[in-house]
Parts: structure tokens; C-alpha cells; sequence
């Protein structure tokens, strides 16, 4: 199939405004199927904008962004085709605090027409398992750890069989303690050959998992390359600030 | 003729509340129906729908009721219509309602984290899908104590209904008071009427502000 081949994410002049700020300057990026990428900067440097525009979070000024194969920014039936195709994972979990755990996983396959309930609940139990909370399935958020609620929200993007996943600094709103548990599960999310990016300051998990490290500064991207390359030799001042810093 | 204040009187007052629940639901169902348009409409994408709906709600909330009232009571004998107190008064309360349910349930969509809309959007529901199985469920909950309180204020609106001569509860009161002349009984029962009607509202209203706060604190 043609849809092997062609990149799971192009990014081409890709150019966005909040108003008079200019959050992304002519950004290009391509993204091949499988590959995993660490977006890092700092804040403000326009990293989670990036990967927001990837799901029409975040509507475009300028550019094209094609994702597998379909055209996002021609907009109409595209957009929502990419985002059946996109799962997401916030910093602030985002799970519907009035549905249980189970209801969560469940709401988009059945709204969407993806699939009815019992294949949807089957599906969601099988993505709980995965993420290694089967046992909460009935427990409303609230009542859960915020890393349970994490992994719960990895669970229910999966729950729409996703090609490609982003992280929107996934840990940075958890307790030190909790931040594993949920890095656990994306390493082992990206060792099963999931197209991921991943806006994060988890420097180890960059290192173990990352095919490519991306350093955003001012809505620009300085510096690429594979994590070895990125950290051990980094190129420009900036990055080798910025290094610096968060070590 | 004057006569005493007797059985038959407080009857006829009494009898007249089933007017006063009438015509409160009335406007409060038909309320709740625009109001739910206009919340959406304020909250909405469209520049030209969040326009529309603002004026709606300013027209509304800054004219007093009784205007509004007379302006559509004396409306319907300018289209040609007969003269209708109900209906004058029904269609005035409901749109008094919208704007003011709108205004109230436009806070409570708002109120709704925007990370709800967007791991909703992410996850590729549709804006009917996002409301209504995201948004507004949560809304709802934020919304029900103020909209009891509206529902309170709105029950005691209808008292103006009288002035345009439809014989709801105070319309009665005053029917009664001009035969019987005994102003104090009369008006302290119709007070009392309302009182046994909006107070439980209000004490539940305030249970259920106790009970969203316990939540959020949760």
C-alpha cells in the first residue's frame, strides 16, 4: 500500500498568529510512519502550538499540513478524518470528569460510528489492560491518581485506533512519584511501532525512545537530529543553553 | 357595594394560583428552550450569532418586564390579533426567560474547562456530539442552582401579568380587594400564596449551591 510509504506527518511553511504574536514561523517537518519524536524548548517556544496544529486545535495562518496522506488544511471533511486518525494525550488529562472510566474510552468509537457497544467496550478493556488499570474501569476520574488519569486518557485516545499520537508535555501536571508510571506506558506505546510526538522535558525518555529530538525556540525549529547526536553534540548556543539548563 | 372578606374569596384567590403555575411554566419551559439557543448562539464560533444573541440579551435584560409586557400585549392588536392577556404575558415571559436562562447557561458553558472541548474535538465528536455529551453535562450542573434562583424571580414576574389584565394570582387580589376593601388580609394572603411557592425553590436552590461546592472542593 502507497500509505506505508508516505510520511505520517508533513509539515510544509507552516506559519501561525495569535493575533500579533507569532507563535510557529514558517515551520517545516516530516514526520516518516513510526518514527518517534521529542519536541523540547522552552515555554513559549511554540512546541505545544506545533503539535496542536496536527489536529486543527490550532488553525493555521499559512503552510500545508498533510497527515498520512490526507490534506489537513483543505479543511471540510479532512479535518475530521485527521482527527480519527490523531489521538491525543493533554497535560491536564482532559477526561470527562461525569463519565466513568469505561464511558470515557467508549464515547468517541460510539458517537463517531466506529464501532457499537459491546465492540467499543471490548475495545476500551483491552487499551485499560494495556495501560494496566483493567480494575478502575467502573471508578469515575476523580477517583482515580492522576497517573491512573493519565494512562486512562492514553487509553481512551487509543480507543480510536490512532496511527499517530501526540503528548502535549503529558507528566508536567503529575507527582514526581507518578511520572513513571506514565513514561512506562508511552515507551511501551512507542517499542509497538507507534508514530508518536511528544512535547516533554523528560529528557530520559528522550534518550531511551526518541528517534529524533526537535529543539523549538522563539516558533522556530534550531536544532534536529537523533538523541545521541542531539545531546551529545549539540550544535547551536542555544540548545547548548537550554541543555544546560534543565540537567 | 362592600362586602366582608369571606371563604369564597380566599377560594377565588387560591383558585387563581393554578394561573400563576400556568403561566410560569409556561415561560420557563419556553425559556428554557430559547435560552438553551441563546447559550449556544453566545458561546458559539460564529461572530455574527454571538452579535445577534448579546443584543437579544441586552434588549431584554435592560428593559423592565412590564414594558416588555405592555409592548406585547398592545403588539397583538397592532398585527390584528385579538387582545390575549395569556398569550401576551406568555409570549413576553418567554422571552424574558431566554435572556436571562441565555445569559445564565452561557456562564455555565463557559465555566467548562476548554480542555474538555478540545480532547473532545481531538477525539473527532462533532460540535452536537462535544455539547452535548461533554459540555452540556457539565454545564448543567453548574447551571441548576442559579436557574432554580431565575425560576424564583420569574414566579413572582408574573404578579406584573395583572396590569395587563390577566387574572393571575394578583390579578385576583386585586379583584377581591375592590369588592371586599380589605387590602391588608387580602394582598398579606397573596404575599403568603407566593411565599409557600418560592420558598421551597429557594431552599433547594441554596441546597444545591451547597452541594456544587462540595464537589469543586472535592
Amino acid at each position: 500500500m502507497t500509505q506505508a510509504q508516505q510520511p505520517a506527518v508533513e509539515m510544509r511553511g507552516v506559519t501561525k498568529f495569535f493575533g500579533a504574536f507569532q507563535a510557529l514561523k514558517s515551520i517545516d517537518l516530516t514526520v516518516e510512519q513510526g518514527e518517534r519524536i521529542v519536541v523540547c524548548g522552552p515555554s513559549g517556544s511554540g512546541k505545544s502550538t506545533l503539535i496542536r496544529t496536527l489536529n486543527q486545535l490550532e488553525e493555521i495562518q499559512e503552510g500545508k499540513i498533510t497527515v498520512d496522506g490526507i490534506e489537513l488544511t483543505a479543511g471540510g471533511e479532512n479535518v475530521a478524518k485527521v482527527r480519527r486518525d490523531v489521538g491525543m494525550v493533554f497535560q491536564q488529562f482532559n477526561l470527562f470528569p461525569h463519565l466513568t472510566v469505561l464511558q470515557n474510552c467508549t464515547l468517541a468509537p460510539l458517537k463517531t460510528g466506529r464501532a457499537d457497544k459491546a465492540t467499543a467496550e471490548a475495545t476500551a478493556r483491552k487499551y485499560l489492560e494495556r495501560v494496566k488499570i483493567p480494575e478502575q474501569a467502573d471508578k469515575f476520574p476523580a477517583q482515580l491518581s492522576g497517573g491512573q488519569q493519565q494512562r486512562v486518557a492514553i487509553a481512551r485516545a487509543l480507543c480510536m485506533e490512532p496511527r499517530i499520537m501526540l503528548f502535549d508535555e503529558p507528566t508536567s501536571a503529575l507527582d514526581p512519584e507518578m511520572v513513571k508510571e506514565v513514561l512506562d506506558t508511552m515507551i511501551d506505546l512507542a517499542r509497538e511501532g507507534m508514530t508518536m510526538l511528544c512535547v516533554t522535558h523528560e529528557m530520559d525518555f528522550a534518550r531511551a525512545v526518541a528517534d529524533r529530538v526537535i529543539f523549538m525556540e522563539q516558533g522556530a525549529i534550531i536544532e534536529e537530529g537523533p538523541p545521541a547526536e542531539f545531546f551529545g553534540n549539540p550544535k547551536s548556543e542555544r540548545l547548548r543553553n537550554f541543555l544546560g539548563q534543565i540537567s | 357595594m362592600i362586602r366582608q372578606f369571606g371563604p369564597s374569596d380566599i377560594l377565588f384567590i387560591i383558585e387563581a394560583v393554578r394561573w400563576t403555575l400556568l403561566l410560569s411554566a409556561i415561560a420557563f419551559i419556553g425559556g428554557a428552550i430559547g435560552g438553551l439557543f441563546v447559550a449556544l448562539a453566545r458561546s458559539s464560533g460564529s461572530k455574527a450569532l454571538r452579535r445577534i444573541s448579546a443584543g437579544f440579551i441586552r434588549i431584554f435584560q435592560g428593559t423592565p418586564l412590564l414594558m416588555q409586557l405592555f409592548l406585547f400585549y398592545f403588539g397583538l392588536t397592532v398585527l390584528n390579533l385579538p387582545i390575549n392577556p395569556l398569550l401576551a404575558a406568555a409570549i413576553a415571559l418567554t422571552f424574558h426567560a431566554s435572556a436571562y436562562l441565555g445569559e445564565i447557561w452561557r456562564g455555565s458553558i463557559e465555566a467548562v474547562p476548554s480542555g474538555q472541548t478540545e480532547a473532545a474535538t481531538a477525539l473527532s465528536l462533532s460540535y452536537r456530539d462535544r455539547m452535548q455529551h461533554v459540555v452540556l453535562p457539565q454545564a448543567a450542573r453548574i447551571a441548576v442552582a442559579p436557574t432554580v434562583g431565575f425560576l424564583v424571580q420569574l414566579i413572582k414576574g408574573t404578579s406584573l401579568t395583572s396590569i395587563i389584565g390577566f387574572t393571575e394570582l394578583t390579578r385576583a387580589g386585586q379583584i377581591v380587594n375592590n369588592a371586599t376593601f380589605d387590602p391588608f388580609v387580602v394582598f398579606g394572603l397573596v404575599a403568603a400564596i407566593y411565599f409557600i411557592i418560592c420558598w421551597p425553590l429557594s431552599l433547594y436552590a441554596r441546597r444545591l449551591e451547597g452541594r456544587m461546592r462540595l464537589a469543586f472542593t472535592r
